[in-house]
């Protein structure tokens, strides 16, 4: 009788925490979930009472790592309720301010989070000696994207200087130069980082599962455009609930979303099998260096496409640094009149699609609040992938299967702590 | 043998343990020269339960979380309050001004189930703490400060002036002249006025200086034609913890 019994108490290297439990008799799956314990912070009813001008300032405080991405969903959200117009300078800013923290933010997953465990490592920190070079760049790369981030709002943890209908403070023309500068040099950095991917072997596996992420037909969409799915026409961000459909299971902590199958993934590979040919040259070409082709079935290729997004981030960065030296950065002040009204605010977080939606009264003060995170979409994602890999797997060793359970999870470079909506269910056990 | 450190994280949002992780290479690389991270769960898989110093993020809002953290209190010698949420309750607080059903039903509305959840508070409600690492974010600067200190057995400082001595160092406008609230006067200073620097006004992130001089804030106050109503609101986001124990 070969019996495995597995019981990953917080899962490391991921933002948040979230457990794994797996129970198996002579080759049969008796109990296998993946669980989220994170603590319930109730910032929808923290927003509640606000006034609009602190509303993103509070909002950015759901998630340390994409905070910038909590901020921005929430200033759009604001301004649609507000029907606020914005100048091309501010939507060029915003996009740039935007691009800093997915920089950030996939140097942190794909480098120091996710890699260690291709090459056999229990952290960065034990690379810092075996790869030195790669641990430097990486954070080489992440200081730019901080540098990048403080030069337009001041700071990248909680960014202070964008605001609803525009920016309180401007970038300095001299510093964007000098940066352009760091971001042309920052693609050796990122074929490296290409080259050492390359020679990671990443799971065979594959799942087809429904694919959602923003789509514009103007860009490549982080903060902009429709809900885009694999299976149905986009819909406009309005009709958001209809995509999430929220519901509670007993087996699992955290609320799960599904839309036309039993569940669906957000994340950078629902971006690019989504919108790849709208990706820029040194995107896809990357693409092409490291085997990725829309549409990939395979969640480990997660963390891949985020390096392919590296590439498109950085051109892009570059490109807007250029349309916003040529035109010249104008003192633009802000003109917000608050009005009663509902808006819903989405944007692609590094790890997927992000929602919020509030309602305001006539002083603009906040009455209700939504928001749905990527994470939580992904969580009945997570545990369909595991039902079907595990399966697969049961004849390798504990520690085998552990590492590529905690690998799974750990490509949706999950993000638990902004739990908006975690319930607290009792597990029978 | 280089003191073991270990980094926990309660109810927050981990962007201080990130900001760690984004010390300048040096930094970071002298850090891990003079100390042994041995348990940073968002970082590393290694967890040891043998560690000398301890940095908390986070609040404490779940009955669950209290004997986590006595547990941690009796095996570190040094214990560090890592940023607002652990050293002042910070934006957590902000539920505080309901009743945990109230709240619930707020963001569950029907579905709202029996949680576990308490109005949430500062680390040193639940424990004694040794040391703060102070800001929303913490100020990694003032991390290794304090790693410095602690290394060399001084104890560290932290000012305690408000943040308008250092926002006129930083030559900013003050936002009351802009027809702004601020809680810069009597807020605890070390962050070089960044919010103001930034466009913004302060929301009093790094709590209370030790003697606020409230009548002062009164002054500034009537100065600009505004009530204490309209300060408390802003103030409320950081510091319900202190307001509500008053």
């Amino acid at each position: 009788m070969t019996q495995v019994n597995i019981n990953v108490h917080y899962v490391t290297r991921i933002e948040g925490h979230g457990n794994l439990i797996l129970n198996a008799k002579d080759g049969k799956i008796e109990k296998l979930l993946w669980e989220v314990p994170e603590s319930p912070r109730l910032f929808e009813a923290m927003l509640v009472g606000r006034h609009y001008d602190d509303v993103h300032h509070i909002a950015s405080r759901i998630c340390g790592i994409c905070s910038i991405a909590h901020t921005t969903a929430s200033i759009q959200a604001t301004e649609a309720a507000f029907g606020v117009k914005l100048s091309e300078q501010t939507v060029l800013l915003r996009k740039l301010l935007y691009h800093a923290e997915m920089l950030e933010s996939h140097v942190l997953h794909t480098v120091m989070l996710a890699a260690p465990d291709f090459l056999g490592a229990e952290s960065v920190i034990p690379l810092a000696s075996t790869h030195p070079d790669v641990v430097i760049l990486a954070l080489r790369l992440k200081k730019l994207a901080y540098n990048l981030a403080e030069a337009i709002a001041e700071r990248k943890t909680h960014p202070l200087s964008c605001v609803v209908g525009g920016f309180a403070k401007f970038p300095d023309p001299a510093e964007l130069k000098a940066l352009r500068k760091r971001l042309v040099d920052a693609y050796a950095d990122l074929d490296i980082v290409v080259g050492l991917f390359k020679t990671l072997k990443v799971p065979d596996f594959v799942r087809d599962t429904e694919y959602i992420a923003l789509q514009d037909p103007n860009e490549y969409a982080f903060i902009s455009g429709k809900i885009a799915s694999s299976d149905t026409v986009a819909v406009p961000l309005t009709d958001y609930r209809k995509v999430t459909n929220e519901f509670v299971v007993p087996q699992s902590t955290a609320k799960y979303t599904k839309h036309k199958r039993d569940a669906y993934m957000v994340s950078a590979l629902s971006r690019f099998n989504l919108n790849s040919k709208q990706l820029s040259f040194k995107a896809k070409k990357a693409a092409k260096d490291l085997g990725l082709v829309a549409p990939n079935y395979n969640p480990y290729m997660i963390t891949v496409a985020q390096v392919v997004e590296l590439f498109h981030v950085v051109e892009d960065s570059i490109n807007i640094i250029d349309q916003l030296l040529t035109k010249g950065i104008k003192d633009e002040p802000v003109n917000v009149k608050p009005k009663a009204g509902t808006g819903v605010g989405a944007v692609e977080a590094p790890r997927g699609i992000l929602f919020h939606e509030y309602t305001y009264d006539a002083n603009g003060i906040i009455t209700k609040a939504n928001c749905i995170i990527p994470t939580n979409q992904n969580h009945n994602n997570i545990q369909k992938d595991l039902e079907a890999l595990v399966p697969k797997i049961l004849n390798k060793s504990e520690a085998e299967i552990t590492l590529m359970m905690e690998m799974l999870v750990r490509a949706y470079d999950p993000c638990v702590s902004c739990s908006t909506h975690a319930l607290k269910v009792e597990i029978k056990r | 043998m280089k003191p073991k450190v270990a980094f926990f994280d309660f109810t927050s949002c981990e962007g201080c343990q990130l900001d760690v992780l984004n010390l300048t290479g040096e930094e970071l690389l002298d850090l891990l020269a003079a100390v042994d991270i041995v348990n940073f769960r968002e970082a590393i898989s290694r967890r040891d339960e043998d560690y000398d110093i301890a940095f908390i993020e986070g609040s404490i809002s779940r009955d669950s979380e209290i004997p986590r953290l006595q547990k941690i209190r009796s095996q570190a010698k040094i214990l560090v309050a890592l940023g607002a949420c652990a050293c002042i309750g910070g934006v957590n607080c902000l539920k505080n001004h309901l009743t945990m059903n109230e709240a619930l039903k707020i963001v569950y509305g029907d579905d709202a189930k029996q949680f576990d959840t308490i109005p949430a508070r500062p680390i040193n409600a639940v424990v004694p703490v040794d040391a703060y690492v102070r800001g929303c974010p913490a100020q990694t600067g003032e991390l290794v400060k304090l790693v410095k200190a602690l290394l060399l057995g001084k104890k560290p400082e932290t000012p305690s002036y408000p943040v308008c001595t250092e926002c006129k160092m930083a030559g900013n406008i003050c936002v009351y002249e802009l027809g702004k609230t601020c809680i810069g006067p009597v807020t605890r200073a070390g962050c070089g006025a960044i919010c103001v620097t930034g466009g913004r006004q302060c929301w009093g992130c790094r709590g209370l200086v030790d003697e606020p001089n409230i009548n002062s804030q009164e002054e500034i106050l009537k100065k600009y034609g505004l009530t204490p109503a309209q300060v408390i609101e802003k103030f409320k986001i950081y510091n319900t913890y202190s307001e509500v124990k008053k």
